[in-house]
């Protein structure tokens, strides 16, 4: 349940809070394309969530490992209702991605501002794009996974049967084919934000902006193609073995590309040690280690002997919380004026990084000890005398330093929200649209929509490109009356479907009917959510 | 591209593409759904011939019998884009014929399935029976889930046309649906060649 919790209900949302949020901001639009899928995304993802949790109430946990290996998932392995927790939980869920990444796709391509081209959308849209693309089409592997054993679990198939001759390593392919590209998920937003924040703090355009796409798009592709690397153990022979090694040490060449170009954004800049900054120089410091203890993996000789042990605990530490959860962290400081209108407390914040970087390296690093000498994942107890102890007293020590700097963090917000002064419309000195209008937004975010002439378009408003071309004198602001700009209505239908639909899905755990009922109150719900603005009186859209 | 995006400035559906946000979403969608069947597709391949006891497929799937609703399934594509072509210029007389024709088709290809279905039950091949039974059943079954989906999609189109409430203004709900038909059609010529047609 940690994993997937941390996975699926911490730091996806933490990156679709931003979608949602920056996404029309930095693209220069009023709203997403389709507000009211929007609104059903999220109330889909809540009911998931809370159906996933619920699972503690009924005091059936899944306890599968977020992988959800069969043939362990099955009924004969698996009696109660442990598993189906977790796999119609996280059915539900992946309706939520799947709904925010149409929309998503759909904004991204349709709803910028007039002048902004795809090579001058900024980076955070980019990363943004590329993990759309990740979520529409790596999330119907694992959906088809979870109905596979779905059937198994409910109406007795044979999927994941050997006795039957079924092949458990059809699970493995079909989840790694998700889950390879739901790493990129993971990673890809925070690597958007750092490509936001070292510029403005750095005063410089991203080095290299057009290859650090480019490079973003190549991880992208090339996740679809490294999923084996997980699966070296089960011994697929050595032309798969072979293969995906080699993949998979390909794609660490736009990684490191990428890595050099953050560098270089920094190289020569004047820069400014602002906790944002902070925070993204601690992504790109900690995403190395990750990235090199993933590159070891790669070799499955290496991967043979490291597989299972607490070395792999180690190593996705660091690309998910040193990498993620550092980057999220920055945009969370980066944005936080944008979203709430107060600047986040800088010496707290300060005390909140130093904190999390030396508790986050007190508690991970010593697993890669752990794990070199032969601890393995997944215990709870061990026999005192195999010298594990003081690298997992230290790594405690190390859990309570983070947990430290999370209080300090919560009583930044709590005291900056309470007493903080208002924040300006750009209080970063920064380069992108958001930046142009009051913090916090307005709800039609642009009285005027935006027009584009350059990546960082704000910022050569503001002070010329440096080769010539001088700031930009702000257009006299048209006067535009807030009351006719026509924002979506609120509609009820989202909330009303999203609960449908939890409904029939938890009948799978209760009662047949209640799946038959909760089918036809979905479909009586989708009419109406269809049906609400079918020709709408003249004027009632904009 | 500035001119580009003056143009159609009164509909917010349309976006800077030209293209609009439903028609974009659609096909969104449907690259999503591709992945979707390619996965069920996938599995049933990979389980092909290791089913341990019989019955299997060529023992009792019926060529002819499918070809001839596979062919019904198709022509309803053909009805579509009459039904389509019909709304758009405004023939509402015919779009009600060829909206309720269309879904008529699709109802004959998921009437005969649920034929087929009871049938291979009789013959004793149920989703437990063997590795054929289950990847067989639930790969037809989620796409005969999706037709069916597709023919409450179109009854609804019809009823709206019957009521007065489509006309070429809609074209755009026909046209979106009739994406979503075109492609569950394309997914059951392979279906029907990987599964039926290859020995």
């Amino acid at each position: 349940m940690h994993g997937t919790t941390m996975i699926f209900l911490a730091i996806m949302p933490m990156g679709a809070a931003f979608f949602n949020f920056i996404i029309p901001l930095q693209i220069g639009a009023r709203d997403v394309a389709f507000p009211r899928l929007n609104a059903l995304s999220y109330w889909v993802f809540l009911s998931g969530a809370l159906f996933l949790h619920s699972s503690f109430l009924a005091g059936s946990i899944p306890d599968a490992g977020w992988f959800g290996y069969a043939n362990l998932t099955t009924r004969q392995f698996s009696p109660g209702s442990h598993v189906d927790f977790w796999m119609l939980g996280l059915q539900i869920l992946g309706l939520s991605s799947l709904m925010a990444g149409f929309n998503f796709i759909v904004t991204i391509i349709n709803m910028r501002a007039p002048g902004m081209t795809l090579m001058r959308l900024p980076l955070f849209i980019w990363m943004s794009f590329v993990v759309q693309f990740l979520v529409v089409l790596a999330f119907p592997a694992i959906t088809v996974a979870l109905i596979l054993l779905m059937f198994d679990r409910l109406f007795g198939t044979l999927f994941f049967a050997p006795a039957a001759g079924a092949d458990p390593l059809l699970w493995q392919h079909l989840f790694w084919i998700f889950g390879h590209p739901e790493v990129y998920i993971l990673i890809l937003p925070a690597m958007g934000i750092v490509s936001e924040v070292l510029p403005t703090f750095s005063r410089k355009p991203l080095f290299g902006a057009p290859v650090v796409i480019y490079s973003g798009i190549m991880i992208g592709f090339f996740g679809f193609g490294v999923w084996s690397h997980h699966m070296f153990s089960v011994g697929m022979g050595p032309v798969a073995d072979s293969a995906f090694s080699i993949a998979t040490l390909l794609i660490a060449v736009p990684t490191g590309v990428k890595i050099f170009n953050w560098i270089g954004t920094l190289w020569g800049g004047s820069i400014r040690f602002a906790t944002p900054l902070l925070f993204s120089l601690g992504f790109i410091s900690m995403f190395i280690m990750g990235g090199l203890s993933g590159v070891m993996h790669a070799s499955p000789p290496v991967d043979l002997q490291q597989t299972d042990t607490y070395f792999i605990v180690a190593h996705f530490h660091y690309v998910l919380f040193g990498g993620s959860i550092f980057g999220l962290f920055s945009g969370v400081y980066y944005w936080f004026p944008k979203i709430f209108g107060k600047v986040l407390d800088e010496r707290l914040g300060k005390l909140h990084f130093w904190l999390m970087l030396i508790g986050f390296n007190v508690t991970f690093f010593p697993m890669h000890f752990l794990g070199l000498i032969g601890m393995p994942r997944r215990i709870y107890t061990y026999a005192p005398d195999l010298g594990w102890n003081f690298w997992n007293a230290v790594a405690t020590v190390g859990a309570f330093i983070i947990a430290l700097s999370f209080v300090v963090f919560m009583v930044n917000v709590a005291k900056t929200t309470r007493s903080g002064a208002p924040a300006p419309a750009d209080p970063w000195d920064a380069r992108t649209l958001e930046w142009t209008i009051s913090s916090p937004p307005p709800v039609y975010n642009f009285a005027t929509i935006p027009t584009v002439h350059d990546r960082d378009d704000f910022w050569i408003a503001k002070y010329g490109d440096g080769h010539g071309t001088p700031p930009r004198k702000a257009a006299p602001a048209a006067h535009v009356d807030p009351k006719s700009i026509h924002m979506p209505p609120p509609s009820y239908w989202p909330l009303l479907l999203a609960a449908a639909i939890a409904f029939t899905i938890s009948g799978l755990l209760i009662s047949m009917y209640q799946v038959i009922l909760g089918g036809l109150l979905t479909l009586y719900c989708m009419v109406r959510f269809m049906l609400e603005y079918h020709r709408p009186a003249a004027g009632g859209h904009h | 591209m500035a001119e580009a995006h003056a143009v159609a400035h009164d509909d917010p559906n349309i976006g800077v593409t030209g293209l609009d946000h439903r028609k974009l979403g659609m096909w969104a969608f449907l690259g999503s759904e591709c992945m979707f069947f390619g996965s069920l597709i996938g599995t049933y391949l990979s389980y092909k011939g290791k089913s341990i006891n019989g019955p299997g497929p060529h023992e009792i799937l019926n060529i002819p019998l499918t070809s001839v609703s596979a062919f019904v399934l198709l022509m309803s594509s053909l009805l579509m884009v009459l039904a389509l072509a019909a709304v758009q210029r405004n023939d509402m007389k015919w779009a009600k014929i060829w909206l309720f024709m269309t879904a008529l088709f699709g109802s004959g290809f998921v009437g005969f399935q649920c034929f087929e279905f009871t049938h291979f039950v009789h013959l004793g091949l149920t989703l437990h029976t063997n590795l054929f039974g289950t990847t067989f059943f639930v790969l037809t079954g989620f796409h005969g889930a999706h037709v069916t989906g597709g023919v409450i999609w179109l009854l609804s189109l019809w009823v709206l046309a019957l009521r007065g409430k489509l006309g070429p203004q809609d074209s755009l709900k026909v046209e979106i649906c009739g994406l979503y038909w075109h492609f569950v059609d394309i997914v059951w010529i392979a279906i029907f060649t990987l599964v039926y047609l290859i020995p």
